[in-house]
């Protein structure tokens, strides 16, 4: 070991912090340890404390601080107008607020109270949303909730696919 | 079988590798040769969709040589329960079921029934009336019967309509020259399959079975899993330890997902979606959608319960509980039948949270179409996914079919917060749910989906505070008023969780789903959730480390129902309550205590149900289970080698052929499954049989370094730079037929598209001797598309829409092709080329 590489430290010893944290890749759900330095995630390592994976992540879940921390990663809300060829930026108040008027409008537009039968449906099929797999429980649930409230029905996810 | 576990979930895959070590044979059956096969003890191939074959062929084997487990078959399973008369079995009909229905192309499933139950209980109570599709259409929860029990049974089991009986001739052609024959693998190498699953099964031994998509990912998907189950009802592998069918998922939270589902036919712990037919009476959904006896017949207080969690103080027992708030289902609202709609201008509006269909769904070009159609996006991701950037770039731009100019889709792009940017459940594939705590804050605008719905619901809220109409009524009397927190209002989702598990009257956390009510007095938002807040304690953070417990790790997570790890564990112990065997001791009735207890895992039954219990007259729900009836979600308790309700396509499996194949039926004239869902028309073609112009098999499958549709792995250079470009697998006699080079290009054309890969020639995807001649494959990875660290064409731009119509999952896993040298044509010329293929093959295209 050179001089230098004796007096490095790894990233693990000199984070500030460790929250216990769950693969975000396949199923297996194995452990995760995450490492926080100055407000930034500098190691994400396997939970030797799991019974299901006892320290050990596959070539994805050891890259999940590259996932986190990808060079790509947007952090800004975008938007794009009809027929337009590029992106603008939009704030995320302003960006919540034209969402929520578009489904108002489109609820609205489709609504489909009852069907030729007479029967009620009390629903939109104008709407479909796609995604849950790779929420949370609790995030699905308030989608759900909310969802169905508003009569848009035709949510699905990966687990149709 | 229909699993790579080594390269998919390969930290799971260390407990097989440690199995193997004790001494445990393990055996890899599927089309090719993958890690999984390196390391087991037999690697079997056999031809895509070929699944059932091979499992009724073990399933026949068990009859031939006797070795199925007649106690457990007889007390645990519906093998003694006598049919209907009126029942005809596919093989006398030439591959089709009773009650075919040609008009509606559905079955009626009255005669699939229990002997003596009326038409109307031997369906189930089908809420519908043939225009909703699906599990759902056929009484999923299962029919109504007096105190639980099948009017008559024959413990003999020699009844010629006793299931059993009914399952041994259905099996008895899928004999070992048969199964060759289809699957194409050697009668030696099956042969070795079924004796292996016989001598490790019994009151000694148990045998597991492990799947994945490779099993659901076909037009009989649901049915391949039941043939599994037939195999492990009859060899007593169920409910115990070592036993099983293990669904291996492919997504963090796809469990979950489930679960508490974002699917448009279920409400969360699969209670139905209600239907028009029950109009606005709750009592009438309940008659409709849950048995009396089994867990489901108290459907009215999961359901009731569910609705005081939704609409609070608004609903009453006056109102039904707010029952009348709930949207209704009347046909196939699922993903590809939405985005057909779309395309036909009939979708203004869609959500694409963390997926990414221009590349991951089936016939990717139609969803691209699609989404072109609509008035307005969203899409949340880490970074704009090609679905966010369908208007931007894609292959119809490139070949001059679609123009940015001409889009008048509004797009939004949110960027979403990571998994260590927020507190929440991710459940894994045994339905274990294990908490993830928040390590900081997301970046600029990233939120967490928790924020942004919940901000998103406000919003629409605010927006309508003043309406009068009624049909706002279910948006302003929701309750959602969830604790906010940080500089960003982010919403407390332990607050949620709380919420999802329950409450009592006096406010306090529920500990179980038995404690719920049908008056209102208890608020669950999942019923099979309720008990992971039990004693105001969040169950699923419990992390007391693995290596300070026995091997079921109770303390580690909390799973549902009840914190069960092994589901149906009654059935461990034999009817008396004793164990099978000390080797395999696991729940067990102790008689000193009177009650159940364990190793260390919840008993999956009431607890102090002692197993001479027999129901009285006129017993409802719970109590109308025997003490030695493990199977308590349905009716009779019994597990089902023969359903008589829930299935679609069929109470047993059935070989069929999948929509696109080089082959006839060897065992049916029915070639196809007939209750498969197509959608024909000019941008979803199928090839004809056996067509010449189409000659290979090709299948889509998964890389250990990539995850679905690239967008958190082709982001990542890591992942980027391990598995760099997209490529297709061919056999060394492929590639000498067709001219293929190793590390060259090839085109693959189906009537769809053609798309160009690297090629691998490989002994791993060797070809299969069918009919005396051998069937060449392509495989593909489908894991690529236009944006990302790397990219390349998408392997999903090939594949058809075809759907077991069951679930409404499409045939990934089979479909044909032809593959030729070089790169594919640019630009318009690549529409010619699959123009010219679909005229020489005389595709239809309407």
């Amino acid at each position: 070991m050179s001089r230098r590489s004796a007096t490095l430290k790894p990233r693990t010893a000199t984070a500030d912090r460790v929250v216990q944290s769950v693969c975000p890749y396949c199923a297996v759900g194995c452990g995760q340890k995450v490492y926080v330095k100055d407000e930034k995630v500098v190691q994400i390592e396997g939970d030797p404390d799991s019974p299901i994976s006892r320290g050990r992540l596959c070539p994805k879940g050891a890259a999940s601080e590259a996932l986190v921390n990808q060079p790509g990663r947007m952090k800004e809300v975008l938007y794009r107008r009809p027929g337009s060829a590029n992106w603008e930026r939009i704030s995320l108040e302003q960006a919540t607020d034209m969402i929520a008027e578009r489904m108002i409008r489109t609820r609205a537009q489709t609504w489909e109270e009852q069907g030729e039968d007479g029967k009620a449906l009390k629903r939109t099929l104008g709407i479909h949303f796609l995604g849950g797999a790779t929420l949370d429980s609790e995030e699905n649930y308030l989608i759900k909730k909310f969802f169905c409230a508003a009569g848009a029905l035709s949510i699905e996810n990966q687990a149709r696919i | 079988m229909g699993s790579n576990m080594a390269e998919q979930h390969p930290v799971g895959f260390q407990w097989v590798m440690e199995a193997h070590e004790r001494g445990a044979k393990y055996i890899h059956v599927d089309p090719r040769f993958t890690r999984t096969s390196a390391m087991a003890d037999r690697h079997v191939p056999i031809r895509a969709g070929t699944d059932i074959a091979f499992l009724g062929g073990v399933i026949n084997y068990i009859f031939e040589h006797d070795a199925w487990f007649r106690e457990y078959v007889q007390h645990y399973t519906n093998g003694p329960v006598i049919v209907r008369e009126d029942y005809v079995d596919a093989e006398d009909a030439a591959g089709m079921f009773s009650g075919w229905d040609p008009e509606h192309g559905a079955y009626q499933i009255e005669s699939w029934g229990y002997d003596e139950t009326s038409h109307e209980a031997a369906g189930g109570k089908k809420e519908q009336q043939g225009d909703v599709s699906g599990e759902q259409a056929q009484g999923a929860h299962g029919m109504k019967l007096e105190r639980g029990n099948p009017p008559n049974i024959d413990n003999s089991m020699q009844h010629p309509r006793c299931v059993l009986q009914i399952l041994k001739r259905h099996f008895a052609r899928y004999t070992p020259q048969v199964v060759s024959e289809i699957c194409g693998c050697s009668e030696r190498d099956f042969l070795a399959v079924a004796r292996a699953l016989c001598e490790n099964s019994g009151r000694e031994r148990t045998s597991a079975i492990v799947y994945s998509v490779g099993w659901t990912q076909h037009t009989v998907g649901v049915q391949n899993i039941r043939a599994a189950s037939i195999v492990q009802m009859l060899l007593g592998n169920m409910g115990r330890p070592g036993g099983g069918i293990l669904a291996l998922r492919g997504h963090a939270n796809i469990q979950g997902s489930t679960d508490i589902p974002t699917l448009y036919n279920i409400l969360p712990g699969y209670i139905p979606m209600p239907h028009p037919t029950s109009g606005p009476d709750l009592d009438k959904f309940i008659e409709l959608n849950g048995p009396d006896t089994g867990a489901w017949g108290n459907l009215k207080n999961y359901m009731v319960s569910l609705l005081k969690a939704w609409w609070g103080d608004a609903a009453t027992d006056e109102n039904n509980y707010g029952y009348d708030y709930l949207p209704r289902i009347d046909g196939d609202h699922s993903h590809y039948p939405m985005m057909v709609k779309m395309l036909d201008g009939g979708v203004q509006g869609m959500f694409c949270v963390g997926q990414n269909p221009t590349v991951g769904s089936a016939n990717s070009k139609l969803m691209r179409l699609a989404l072109a159609k609509l008035d307005w996006l969203v899409v949340r991701d880490f970074q704009p996914t090609e679905s966010a950037l369908f208007w931007k770039d894609s292959p119809e731009h490139e070949s001059g079919e679609t123009r940015a100019e001409d889009i008048q889709t509004e797009v939004f792009f949110l960027p979403c917060a990571a998994h260590t940017e927020k507190d929440g459940n991710f459940t894994n594939t045994q339905r274990l749910l294990q908490w993830h705590w928040k390590a900081l804050d997301p970046p600029g605008d990233a939120r967490s989906e928790l924020h942004w719905i919940y901000h998103l619901g406000k919003a629409v809220r605010d927006k309508l505070a003043d309406s009068e109409d009624p049909r706002d009524r279910p948006i302003l009397d929701l309750t959602w008023d969830y604790p906010v927190e940080g500089p960003h209002q982010e919403p407390n989702a332990e607050a949620v969780l709380q919420e999802i598990n329950g409450r009592g009257p006096d406010g306090k956390m529920l500990s179980t789903y038995e404690e719920l009510k049908d008056d209102g007095s208890t608020a669950c938002g999942s019923w099979i959730h309720c008990g992971i807040y039990k004693d105001g304690v969040n169950q699923s953070a419990r992390k007391k480390p693995g290596q300070d417990q026995n091997w079921i790790a109770h303390e580690w997570g909390w799973a549902w129902p009840k914190d069960v790890r092994i589901l149906y564990n009654r059935a461990s112990a034999d009817p008396d309550g004793k164990p099978w065997s000390e080797r395999k001791r696991y729940v067990w009735w102790d008689g000193a205590d009177d009650k159940w207890t364990s190793l260390g895992d919840s008993p999956d039954f009431p607890a102090q149900k002692e197993p001479s219990f027999e129901p009285e007259e006129d017993a409802k729900a719970m109590e109308a289970i025997s003490g030695d009836k493990p199977f308590i979600l349905h009716p009779d308790g019994r597990a089902w080698l023969f359903a008589p309700s829930g299935l679609v396509d069929g109470p047993l499996p059935t070989h069929y052929e999948p929509q696109e194949t080089p082959f006839q039926n060897a065992l049916y004239p029915q070639q196809q499954n007939p209750t498969r869902q197509e959608f024909p028309r000019p941008e979803n073609p199928y090839h004809p049989v056996g067509s010449p112009v189409f000659p290979y098999v090709l299948s889509t499958w998964r890389l250990t370094e990539h995850h679905t549709s690239g967008a958190m792995s082709r982001t990542v250079p890591y992942l980027a730079e391990l598995q760099p470009e997209f490529f297709c697998e061919v056999s060394p006699a492929l590639a000498a037929e067709r001219g293929l080079e190793h590390g060259g290009w090839a085109t693959i054309v189906t009537a769809r598209s053609a798309v160009e890969a690297r090629v691998l020639v490989t002994d791993r995807i060797k070809p299969l001797q069918i009919e005396g001649r051998p069937t060449y494959r392509v495989g593909m990875p489908y894991h690529w598309g236009g944006v990302g660290i790397v990219t390349g064409d998408s392997a999903n731009d090939l594949l058809p829409l075809v759907l077991d119509n069951n679930v409404h999952i499409s045939e990934y896993k089979v479909a044909t092709c032809d593959i030729r040298p070089g790169r594919r044509p640019r630009g318009p010329a690549r529409l010619k080329l699959v123009e010219e293929y679909r005229q020489r093959a005389g595709v239809r295209v309407s």
